[in-house]
């Protein structure tokens, strides 16, 4: 025993490495490094381009370093009417698009916690048939049926509600997108995999179908909700073709779709469009949903890998 | 459902209602009317419709301009599912591997994904501009003079590389929890039985990937299909003119540029029919992935 | 309190299998009824029928004098305590036992009495506002079975509830909710795959096997008197030993032509099956079977010999100062060491 302690305490000193520089380490960072300076360069120009004014922009394309219109550029963005009737600014659109975030974000989650309850813990006949009508809708994305939508939608009147078509209207916008069901299904997937017995023992404890969502299953899907939501969030958020058909009234257009504007007047080249302007715009448009995604990264990532299964 | 699942019958409809009013209205009835729609030939405003048996569709195998969106988008398509995959899974495999700054670069590495296509778009625009664009400077700097908007495959290339860029983010997150999800065990048995880095890799962590990677295959066609709609729209500037466009473009352009409801709805048919098989080809490998695990 | 009768209850699951034949028995007021039996044998099956978690195909299900087929598990006043404990993750200690009689519309000073109650009683105390995720195993079961207890019911359902802890721990709570029980003198039913715990535990045992009774008694009786070689060889640890034989002439003669003594066969000819225990036989020089020793397994307290009787598989266990040796030996019976079974069905010979 004593031997062995021994022999460790003068071989130490003796066996200890020289700290040698690992190359393959190195790569390992150059080649992440790399890459996260592609994601970031081109946003970093955008934004520092929004410090600048529209004729060097106009001149020389974007910028690496800053001017001084940084304040300018994001109070027109934010502050100056604009559009063809002048009703709309960057404030509206923001407004517009936290509407279609939320209201796309929790209409999913509501819709689908409910079915999806539904589904898993009720012996319902035709809880398969109605799980196969809602998971088909997973197949076809809105793209694909777009033109149809859009003349249902238009021509829609809901009792009276929308005489002329739910054209222009939040409902249009939002509701439509929500016909489809990947909250439901992840809903489904995650109360399949909560334990058998925890629905025995409520019931046990005297708890129907409304405790037990309410005092259980809410709870419990705490951390899912909020993986869901910010998954959803930012889909609304994003939305451009949809929106971009269904709001022709400028008061109702998102920050994305405001994109369209700016594009379109950079086709037009009747005038100098406004860079600058178009710049901040633009990271004003990205920036709520980026730093949703960046500041509660562990449940979007949940969220979105174990939504797409 | 559950073994001691409710019995009761009123509620579970009532929790089901709204999910399906909303699909119905929405999903069900537009899909079917595009079905219909397919059938009839409309006048120009409208107004009266005629059935014309399938001659939307033959009509789109002879258009030129059908077949050039085709070709087109079957390239788009597997470059940009080609190079947003293997550039994701480089970084992913480094991202693993790395002990110091791990969650840095994680999200260094995932937060475009929260951009907007459009947005993206727009970003690639600025950049690839004819005659301002920095890329552009670049490009004619080496004696090559990019023409966005003017050269097809200029046009191309932007659309192609805006939309590789959008997507690595997502394929980055799914290989890295990919990775992760491999056990220590497995990785510390197969350092002991093989001791080059690189066979390691592809004998034990690419075969272990592999699932991960179907999955992200049919989501990255699907993405190419249909996501990137708001990178063409803002890189053609809403203009298709003679640019490279996409399917999903071309229903957008003929059903609301166009007015052409029958062969928007004709060519809305065809892509349905794609991504049906797209899903019982993931269907068939969902099955295979369960006896994986 | 209550007694508990099965009344020709089955069960068919949808799929068509039989997981229960239709079975009868009574469970006394105040009694602690073990069902056991091996793995899928339907032990759940029944304790859930009880319970009005599953529905019953066929037959009567009372708890007292009450029939309770179409009556709500919530409205049966049983507690049930699982096998995965099913605590409500996201709730304290004191709210996972007080749900149920919060759902009961109690007020919450009597709920807080009550919980403050069971928790002295289960040395739960410093941990009322606790998470289940902050408790050990251990703890876990203590707060599921606090849960229980609240309720005051006139019956426990366990299911298993000591399988996911390690020995140590199973022992001593084995111990604890049988002296728990005792004093509260509620009816219980205690479903285990382990032998031992049904033993040591039950006023009255139950032994399953494929979806039917094979016998009911109290644990003296089930280990004297198996009523089949399959309750005789999954009762009692090492196992009886079960060596083929041949009865005829009024003896029981195993393939060797050594003669088994004690067997009185009362007419009974052909195959038949003797079972001994290995604590029922002792090395003796003038013992009249041999038994040929290839393995010997120190348990400590005692010792297991393996190997052959007659060419067939045999065990001894011999107490620990008791000197061993692998090879030939020979075996004396003690009192009563002997039971017979018939050779096809298992079913115990007189
Ligand atoms: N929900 C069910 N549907 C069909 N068969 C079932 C179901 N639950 C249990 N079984 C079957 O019934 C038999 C008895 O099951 P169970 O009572 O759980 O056994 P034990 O608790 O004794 O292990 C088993 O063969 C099992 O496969
Ligand atoms: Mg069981």
């Amino acid at each position: 025993m004593a031997d062995i302690t021994e022999t460790r305490v003068t071989a130490t000193p003796v066996a200890r490495p020289r700290k040698r520089i690992r190359w393959d380490h190195v790569a390992d960072h150059a080649i992440l490094i790399a890459g996260a300076l592609l994601m970031l360069v081109p946003v970093y120009m955008v934004f520092a381009t929004s410090s600048w004014d529209a004729i060097t922009v106009h001149r020389e394309g974007m910028q690496f370093g800053f001017s001084d219109q940084l304040g300018t550029n994001y109070d027109a963005a934010l502050f100056e009417y604009g559009g063809f009737t002048d009703s709309v600014n960057g404030v509206t659109m923001l407004a517009n698009s936290l509407i279609l975030g939320l209201g796309f974000a929790i209409g999913k989650i509501v819709v689908g916690m409910m079915a999806a309850y539904a589904i898993v813990y009720f012996r319902l006949k035709f809880a398969t048939l109605a799980f196969w009508m809602i998971f088909t809708t997973l197949l076809l994305p809105l793209e694909v049926r777009i033109l149809p939508s859009y003349e249902i939608i238009t021509s829609i009147t809901v009792f009276g509600l929308y005489e002329n078509g739910m054209g222009n209207s939040y409902a249009g916008l939002i509701i439509p997108l929500i016909a489809s069901a990947t909250a439901t299904f992840f809903f489904r997937q995650f109360f399949l995999s909560v334990p058998e017995e925890l629905i025995e023992a409520a019931r046990i404890d005297g708890a129907g179908p409304v405790k037990f969502f309410i005092d259980i299953l809410v709870p419990l899907s705490r951390t899912m909700i909020a993986a869901m939501f910010i998954i959803m969030f930012v889909f609304g958020w994003n939305q451009y073709l949809w929106p971009t058909l269904i709001t022709t009234d400028e008061s109702l257009f998102t920050l994305v779709r405001g994109i369209r504007q700016i594009v379109q007047s950079y086709a037009d080249g009747s005038e100098t469009p406004d860079y600058g302007q178009a710049a901040a715009l633009a990271i004003i448009a990205m920036t709520p949903p980026v730093l949703i995604v960046v500041f509660f990264q562990s449940w979007f990532v949940k969220g979105l890998t174990e939504s797409d299964k | 459902m559950k073994r001691a699942a409710f019995g009761h019958i009123g509620f579970p409809i009532l929790l089901l209602l709204p999910q399906l009013v909303i699909i119905a209205i929405f999903f069900y009835w537009p899909a079917a009317y595009a079905v219909q729609s397919s059938f009839y030939a409309q006048d120009m405003f409208g107004f009266t419709s005629t059935f014309v048996g399938a001659e939307n569709y033959t009509r789109l195998i002879d258009s030129t301009n059908y077949i050039n969106a085709l070709n087109f988008t079957v390239i788009f398509t597997v470059l940009v599912t080609f190079f947003s995959l293997g550039i994701a899974l480089l970084l992913a495999v480094k991202a693993d591997k790395v002990i110091r700054g791990a969650k840095t670069y994680r999200t260094l590495l995932m937060w475009v994904y929260a951009i907007a296509p459009p947005v993206a778009g727009l970003i690639g625009v600025m950049l690839f501009d004819q005659s301002r664009g920095n890329i552009t400077q670049l490009l004619a700097f080496f004696g090559y003079e990019y023409r966005l908007g003017v050269n097809y495959w200029d046009t191309a290339s932007a659309m192609i590389v805006v939309s590789v860029w959008k997507q690595i983010p997502v394929n980055f997150i799914f290989f890295l929890s990919g990775l992760q999800a491999i056990p220590q065990s497995v990785r510390e048995a197969a350092m002991i039985d093989n001791r080059s880095g690189t066979s390691r890799f592809w004998d034990i962590t690419f075969p272990l990937l592999a699932p991960t990677g179907f999955f992200l295959l049919i989501i990255n066609i699907t993405y190419s299909l249909f996501d990137t709609f708001g990178i063409i729209d803002t890189i053609v500037k809403g203009e298709p003119g003679n640019n490279p466009l996409t399917l999903v473009y071309r229903v957008y352009v003929d059903g609301f540029r166009g007015g052409d409801l029958g062969g928007s709805s004709a060519q809305s048919v065809v892509l349905m029919v794609l991504v049906l098989i797209l899903t019982i080809v993931q269907f068939r490998f969902l099955e295979r992935r369960i006896h994986y695990t | 309190m209550a007694q508990v009768t099965l009344n020709a209850v089955r069960k068919v699951y949808p799929n068509g299998a039989e997981a229960l034949e239709p079975s009868t028995f009574t469970i006394p007021d105040g009694e602690l009824c073990v069902l056991v039996g091996p793995s899928g044998c339907g032990k759940s099956t029944m304790l859930r029928m009880v319970a009005g978690l599953e529905d019953i195909t066929e037959g009567e299900v009372s708890i007292g004098d009450r029939v309770v087929n179409d009556i709500d598990p919530a409205d049966r006043n049983i507690a049930m305590v699982f096998q995965n404990y099913a605590l409500y993750p996201h709730m304290t200690v004191a709210r996972n036992m007080g749900y149920g009689l919060k759902n009961r519309g109690m007020d919450r000073g009597q709920i807080a009495a009550k919980v403050r109650e069971a928790a002295e009683m289960l040395n739960l105390t410093e941990f009322l506002d606790r998470r289940p995720s902050q408790l050990s195993g251990g703890q876990r079961q203590r707060v599921a079975m606090g849960r229980a207890i609240v309720r005051e019911p006139d019956l426990f359902l366990f299911d298993e509830p000591l399988s996911n802890l390690d020995a140590k721990l199973r022992n001593q709570m084995r111990i604890e909710i049988r002296a728990l029980q005792r004093r509260l003198g509620t009816t219980a039913m205690y479903v285990t795959h382990d032998q031992v715990e049904a033993m040591t535990m039950a006023d009255r045992i139950i032994v399953l096997s494929n979806g039917h009774i094979e016998q009911i008694g109290t644990p003296n009786e089930i280990y004297e008197h198996p009523a089949s070689t399959f309750v005789a060889s999954f009762m009692g640890a090492p196992p009886m030993n079960l060596l083929d034989a041949e009865a005829g002439q009024g003896r029981v003669t195993l393939p060797g032509g050594e003669v088994v003594p004690q067997a009185g066969v009362n007419g009974h000819t052909g195959a038949i099956k003797v079972g001994i225990r290995p604590e029922d036989v002792a090395p003796s020089a003038q013992g009249d079977l041999s038994f040929n020793v290839d393995i010997i397994e120190e348990l400590g307290a005692q010792r297991l010999l393996h190997g052959k009787m007659a060419g067939q598989d045999f065990s001894v266990a011999v107490p620990k100062d008791q000197e061993a040796a692998t090879g030939e030996m020979r075996l004396a019976l003690k009192a009563n060491a002997v039971h017979l079974f018939d050779a096809d069905q298992g079913r115990r010979l007189g």
